[in-house]
């Protein structure tokens, strides 16, 4: 019963925590765009959350480079488990046109665990609804909450 | 009075205020701010580096991910630069099509910056009106260039992508609402009372100081320089046409926003000009191959909605340039605000650090990335401002 409860609370209303790691600012923009009027996510209960240990959804943007790599672990070790890690955009999936750089610190997967790969440079507001959308069906098929 | 005691709050490096990761240490007494070190590096991501491996065709792109809001201006000074070292002339009909498509980005860039200084002085209305007619101005550039940010219209010697006969009536179209839209906001922005009392007077950036710290773009405009890189040094389109430069003398938040929301209102302006002239213009003529790489050296400028980029390339004759160099607007305009948020109060603070629109993206290139941060000033250098700043006001000791 408590399970069956907290399941249902955790998948109806995400919060999302979002870490820009070294992004060219797009996709932030564009995941702000997702709050606002045209796309309006919060009618599926997704709201920006000010900490990361209020947050079930993490968005991580960019190519994660050297110096911010250790903040994106300490955020990830606050937000309370189970989350759901989304990897949005083209670099923090892959580096992009960023691999070659000496400043990259490899993949987001290499370094925490990855759930939803959001593709696209940057993403079209479309597919960050979509990833979240699986994201929300992902948190629903975990069975040991 | 005893003194009060000095905490320091930290901003970042991630905070729920801003978009990108940067850290801002606020040095408070009581209410009143009275020092700010500004430590960045977080966004680092090597892009000249890069440009150097790439050829003078990829650059671009490269450049173009510099930042997502300004990711025309970057690829606009980029090829400038490039078509500079190889001594190209460009169509004119690629000239009016480089011109439209900045200045489509300086509209949304700007309504971007309005919609988030709302949002930071708890007007969320404000946000999500901007915003939303921000989304048409972003549809159109869709239409013309095939993606909502990211254009990727520029390349040395002229543009990828023509603007089709098809493609006119609902630019034309998007333009009439936005001014509509836009109007509507400046007139909301100037008659709320409440905005006047929270904005004027608020991070004050006196002219002399703008000189002292080279502040660039709108920040530099609200303060009384008149710098416009596409006045004072015309490329593109922007000398065959009519247009004012928009400079305000106040130098607070207030007339940091009423400058942007002007700026608007000339872009819209502007474009319908190069549209008229698109029309007498043959379809197709847009791209003079550059048949091989530049040898020697060339510079390029464009005016940003947040002030001037600066791109330098150097080249060999190779594919491949051999030194490839950026300087941004932000990493002057952020730096201004050390006196700009000084001896205000901490709930100013934010509404003054977002003023100058900075872009941590853009600037961060600095080769000392990985010292953790750079101490810009001392301690006493703050301090020392500080009290400048409140024996200016007529207070102090």
């Amino acid at each position: 019963m408590l399970k069956k409860l907290k399941k249902a609370a955790l998948a109806r209303s995400l919060w999302i925590y979002h870490v820009a790691a070294s992004p060219c600012n797009n996709c932030d923009i564009e995941i702000l765009d997702l709050l606002t009027p045209r796309f309006d996510v919060e009618r599926f209960g997704l709201l920006l959350a000010a900490s990361p240990r209020h947050a079930d959804l993490l968005l991580v943007t960019g190519m994660v480079n050297k110096k911010v790599l250790d903040r994106v672990l300490r955020v990830y070790a606050q937000i309370p488990k189970p989350c759901v890690v989304a990897a949005v955009g083209s670099c923090a999936i892959s580096g992009d046109l960023f691999v070659d750089s000496y400043n990259f610190a490899g993949p987001l997967d290499k370094h925490i665990p990855v759930d939803v790969y959001i593709g696209g440079c940057p993403p079209k507001p479309e597919a960050m609804i979509l990833g979240v959308m699986r994201a929300i069906e992902k948190l629903k098929k975990l069975k040991d909450l | 009075m005893a003194a009060l005691e000095r905490k320091v709050i930290p901003i970042g490096p991630f905070h729920p205020l801003q978009e990108e990761a940067e850290y801002f240490k606020l040095t408070v007494e009581g209410e009143k701010v009275v020092g700010l070190d500004i430590q960045l590096g977080y966004m680092h991501r090597g892009h000249e580096k890069i440009c150097e491996g790439k050829t003078y065709d990829q650059i671009p792109f490269v450049v173009e991910r510099i930042c997502g809001i300004c990711s025309t201006s970057h690829p606009f000074a980029c090829v400038q630069a490039i078509e500079d070292a190889a001594g190209i002339e460009i169509p004119p009909r690629a000239a009016y099509i480089r011109t439209i498509v900045g200045e489509l980005e300086r509209i949304h860039s700007h309504l971007l910056w309005v919609g988030l200084a709302g949002h930071f002085l708890g007007y969320n209305t404000v946000w999500m009106w901007a915003w939303k007619y921000r989304e048409s101005v972003l549809e159109i550039s869709e239409l013309i260039t095939g993606n909502r940010n990211h254009y990727a219209m520029f390349k040395p010697g002229g543009v990828r992508r023509d603007i089709e006969g098809g493609m006119i009536p609902p630019l034309l179209q998007v333009l009439d609402d936005a001014d509509k839209k836009i109007l509507m906001l400046t007139k909301a922005v100037l008659d709320d009372p409440v905005l006047h009392k929270r904005l004027e007077g608020v991070g004050v950036l006196t002219p002399e100081m703008a000189v002292e710290y080279s502040v660039v773009g709108p920040t530099a405009r609200a303060s009384g320089l008149a710098i416009d890189v596409r006045k004072d040094d015309p490329h593109a389109a922007y000398d065959w046409i009519e247009w004012e430069e928009i400079v305000l003398h106040e130098g607070d938040v207030f007339a940091k926003a009423k400058v942007r929301l002007l700026e608007c209102l000339e872009s819209t302006k502007i474009i319908r000009q190069c549209v008229q002239k698109l029309k007498d213009l043959p379809e197709g003529e847009i791209d003079a191959h550059m048949e091989r790489g530049p040898d020697g050296e060339g510079i390029g400028r464009y005016e940003a909605p947040r002030g001037e980029v600066f791109h330098y390339v150097k080249g060999d004759g190779s594919l491949y340039p051999s030194r490839y160099k950026i300087r941004a607007p932000s990493s002057m305009n952020i730096k201004s605000n050390e006196v700009a948020v000084l001896g205000g109060s901490v709930a100013d603070a934010a509404i003054t650090l977002a003023a100058v629109d900075p872009c941590y993206c853009c600037t961060e290139r600095i080769a000392a990335f990985n010292t953790k941060g750079k101490l810009l000033y001392t301690w006493d250098d703050l301090v020392k401002l500080s009290q400048e700043k409140t024996a200016r006001m007529g207070g102090g000791s």
